[in-house]
C-alpha cells in the first residue's frame, strides 16, 4: 500500500516538474522572441526548398512524381514544418556541454531523473514553436495551395500520433546522447545519426519516392515514425492497418528507447561519478 | 531518524590520468601503448563532524577540497573508505539523500540564466516536492535575509556576481537541507556581499541546526564562521582541530607592536630584539621567535620609554600557509 502511495506521489511529483518545466521553456522563448523567430525561419528553410524542388519536379513531370501531385508535395512539407515543431527534442550533444559546463553535476545532485526536467522543458517549447509556427503554416496554406485530404479517423487519430512521433524522437535522442558519457568526440557520430534521420524519416522525400532498398533499411530504423507516419496520416495516405501498425512501431520504439535508457543511465552516471566532471 | 552528521574513513580518490611525452614520435607511441599515471586526489583522510556543526575545510589549490566535497554529496565515487552523510552513503544517490543535501560551488550557476530567479525557484520545489505554504514562506523569509526582493524578478544574467551568488544560495537552500557542502561561496564577491552570505549562512546553521563544510579561501570567511577547521595538502589530512590551536601549533612567532614615548630624534636599533617589520619615528612593528616572546617583551619595557604594546598572533593567512609548507603529518 505504501508503495503505491510513494508511487502514486512520484508521479504526481513529475506532473508537476512537467507542468514547472514547460512553464520555464515558454518563458524562455519568450525572453528572446527575435532568437526565436530565427530558429523557427532557420527550421523552415529546409521544407521550403524542398517543397520548391518538388513542385518544379512535378510541373516538369506533368503533374505527379512517384504518385504524388504537387498539391500533395505542398500538404506534405507543409505538415512536415508543422510535425518538426512538435518533434523537436533535446539534441544528443545537449550532453556534451551539461558535463562540460558542470550543469550535469547539479541535474545529478537533484532527486529526480534529469530527463524528467527535459520531459517537461521540451514540451512547453514545442508548445511555443507551434504558437510561432501558426501564422507560417498559414501563409505556406495559402501560397502553395496544398491537397490535404485526411478521413475524420484520420484527423482525430493525428495528434496522438503526433505525440508518439515527439517522444519516439526524445527518447531515442536522449539515449543516443548518453554516448558522451564515454566519449566527448561525438559529433561525427551525431552527423551520421542527422543524415541517416535525413535520408530514412521521410524529411528529405517522401518514403514512397525512395529506392526499394532504402524503403527496407527504414523499415528497421525509428525515422520514419517521426516524420513520414504523421505527415502521411494527416495527408490522408495512410490505411487502416498502416495506421495500427505504425502506433505499434512507434510504441514499441519508445519502449525500446525507454528501457535503454534505463540500461545505460545507470552505466552513465557510474561511469561520472568515477571520472568526474 | 537520521542526524545530520558527516563520517569519513580513510577516504580515497585514485585518478587514473594519461600520460606520455612531448612530440609526434611520443603520440603515435601512445597509441599503442598507452601510459597512465595514478594521481591521489584523496590519499586516506579521516574526519568526523557532529550535526549542526560549521567546519572550515581549508588547503591550497589542488588539495582534494573539491573532490572530497564532491565524493560527500554523491558526486563522485570514492576509489576506497567509508562515508556516511546523514545517515546515508553518498554514493548510492538514494532519493532521500539528496532531498537532505546541497552543494553550492561559488564558480558554478545552478539556476537558469535566462529566466528570473524566483521562476528557477519554483522548479526547485516541484523538484523537492516542497509544500506550497512551507515553499512560499520559506522562500519569502531568505529573499527578505538577502534583499533579494526585487532582483528575483530580473533574469539571472542581468545581475552582478554578487545578487547572483545570494540568489544562488537561497536556491539552493529552498528544501531546507540538514547538511551543506559550501565551496568557495563568497569567491570573487566584495566584501560587503561576502559578510552578507556569511551571515545567511550563520543564520541558516543557527535556525535549522545544519551541519556546514566550508571551503573558502577567505579566512575572513573561516574565522568569522568555523570554530573547527580540517586542513589538507596534496590530498592528506595535516590538521584536524580549533582554530585557535590551529594558530597555537603552527604559527612559530608572534607579532609585537610597540608605541613609544618622544626619543628626541634617536633611533633605536631595534634589529637586536627581532626582525623589524615596519618602523616609524614612535611606532615599530616587530616579529620574534614564540618561545622568545616574553623575553623580548621584558626587554624592550626595560630598555625604551614604551607607552604601549601588544602581542599578536601572525594573520590567519600566514598560519595556514605555514601548515601548508610543513612536513606532511596527518593526525
Amino acid at each position: 500500500m505504501q508503495r503505491v502511495q510513494g508511487f502514486a506521489q512520484r508521479v504526481k511529483a513529475s506532473l508537476q516538474v512537467y507542468a514547472v518545466g514547460a512553464r520555464i521553456a515558454m518563458l524562455e522563448r519568450l525572453q528572446y522572441p527575435l532568437a526565436s523567430l530565427m530558429f523557427m525561419v532557420n527550421v523552415l528553410i529546409e521544407p521550403i526548398i524542398y517543397l520548391v524542388v518538388w513542385s518544379s519536379a512535378t510541373a516538369a513531370q506533368g503533374g505527379a512524381v512517384g504518385g504524388y501531385t504537387a498539391g500533395q508535395f505542398a500538404g506534405y512539407y507543409i505538415i512536415w514544418t508543422f510535425v518538426r515543431q512538435f518533434n523537436l527534442a533535446v539534441g544528443p550533444d545537449s550532453f556534451n556541454w551539461r558535463i562540460k559546463n558542470g550543469s550535469l553535476a547539479g541535474e545529478l545532485l537533484r532527486p529526480i531523473h534529469p530527463i524528467d526536467i527535459d520531459l517537461g522543458w521540451n514540451l512547453g517549447f514545442k508548445v511555443m514553436q507551434v504558437v510561432y509556427w501558426i501564422p507560417i503554416g498559414v501563409i505556406l496554406w495559402l501560397m502553395f495551395k496544398p491537397e490535404v485530404n485526411p478521413q475524420g479517423w484520420q484527423l482525430l487519430s493525428f495528434p496522438i500520433v503526433l505525440m508518439l512521433a515527439a517522444y519516439v524522437r526524445f527518447f531515442v535522442m536522449w539515449l543516443v546522447g548518453l554516448i558522451c558519457f564515454w566519449t566527448e568526440r561525438i559529433d561525427s557520430l551525431i552527423e551520421l545519426y542527422f543524415a541517416a534521420e535525413l535520408l530514412f524519416s521521410g524529411r528529405l522525400v517522401p518514403l514512397e519516392i525512395m529506392p526499394v532498398w532504402a524503403q527496407k533499411i527504414a523499415g528497421y530504423l525509428p525515422f520514419q515514425w517521426t516524420f513520414y507516419f504523421p505527415i502521411e496520416l494527416l495527408l490522408g495516405r495512410v490505411t487502416m492497418s498502416e495506421f495500427w501498425m505504425g502506433v505499434l512501431a512507434q510504441v514499441a520504439w519508445i519502449l525500446a528507447a525507454y528501457v535503454g535508457i534505463r540500461l545505460v543511465w545507470v552505466r552513465a552516471v557510474r561511469r561520472f561519478t568515477a571520472v568526474g566532471a | 531518524m537520521s542526524t545530520n552528521s558527516i563520517v569519513v574513513k580513510d577516504l580515497r580518490k585514485t585518478y587514473k590520468v594519461p600520460e606520455r611525452e612531448a612530440g609526434l614520435k611520443a603520440a603515435i607511441k601512445s597509441l599503442v601503448a598507452r601510459k597512465t599515471k595514478d594521481v591521489h586526489a584523496v590519499d586516506g583522510i579521516s574526519f568526523q563532524i557532529e550535526p549542526g556543526e560549521i567546519v572550515g575545510f581549508l588547503g591550497p589549490n589542488g588539495a582534494g577540497k573539491t573532490t572530497t566535497l564532491k565524493m560527500l554529496s554523491g558526486l563522485l565515487y570514492p576509489t576506497s573508505g567509508e562515508l556516511s552523510v546523514a545517515g546515508h552513503v553518498p554514493q548510492k544517490r538514494e532519493r532521500e539523500f539528496l532531498q537532505q543535501i546541497t552543494l553550492v560551488m561559488g564558480q558554478r550557476s545552478q539556476l537558469n540564466w535566462d529566466i528570473p530567479a524566483i521562476d528557477s525557484y519554483d522548479l526547485y520545489r516541484a523538484i523537492y516536492g516542497i509544500p506550497q505554504e512551507q515553499f512560499t514562506q520559506a522562500r519569502d523569509e531568505m529573499i527578505e535575509v538577502m534583499q533579494l526582493k526585487e532582483l528575483v524578478k530580473k533574469p539571472v544574467r542581468n545581475l552582478s556576481l554578487g545578487e547572483r551568488m545570494k540568489a544562488e544560495m537561497v536556491g539552493a537552500l529552498l528544501h531546507q537541507p540538514g547538511v551543506l557542502f559550501l565551496d568557495e561561496p563568497t569567491i570573487g564577491l566584495d566584501v560587503t556581499m561576502q559578510r552578507r552570505i556569511r551571515a545567511f549562512i550563520q543564520e541558516y546553521n543557527q535556525r535549522y541546526k545544519a551541519t556546514v563544510l566550508l571551503t573558502s579561501h577567505y579566512m575572513a570567511d573561516v574565522q568569522a564562521l568555523c570554530k573547527r577547521v580540517i586542513v589538507i595538502h596534496h590530498g592528506k589530512l595535516l590538521f584536524d582541530g580549533d582554530l585557535t590551536a590551529l594558530v597555537e601549533r603552527f604559527s612559530a612567532q608572534k607579532t609585537l607592536v610597540l608605541t613609544m614615548s618622544d626619543m628626541n630624534g634617536r633611533t633605536p636599533d631595534m634589529a637586536k630584539y627581532g626582525t623589524v617589520v615596519t618602523q616609524e619615528p614612535n611606532r615599530v612593528v616587530l616579529r620574534v621567535n614564540k618561545s622568545d616572546a616574553p623575553q623580548v617583551t621584558a626587554r624592550l619595557l626595560a630598555d625604551l620609554p614604551v607607552t604601549d604594546l601588544t602581542v599578536d598572533d601572525p594573520p590567519i593567512e600566514e598560519v595556514i600557509e605555514s601548515v601548508f609548507d610543513a612536513p606532511e603529518t596527518s593526525e
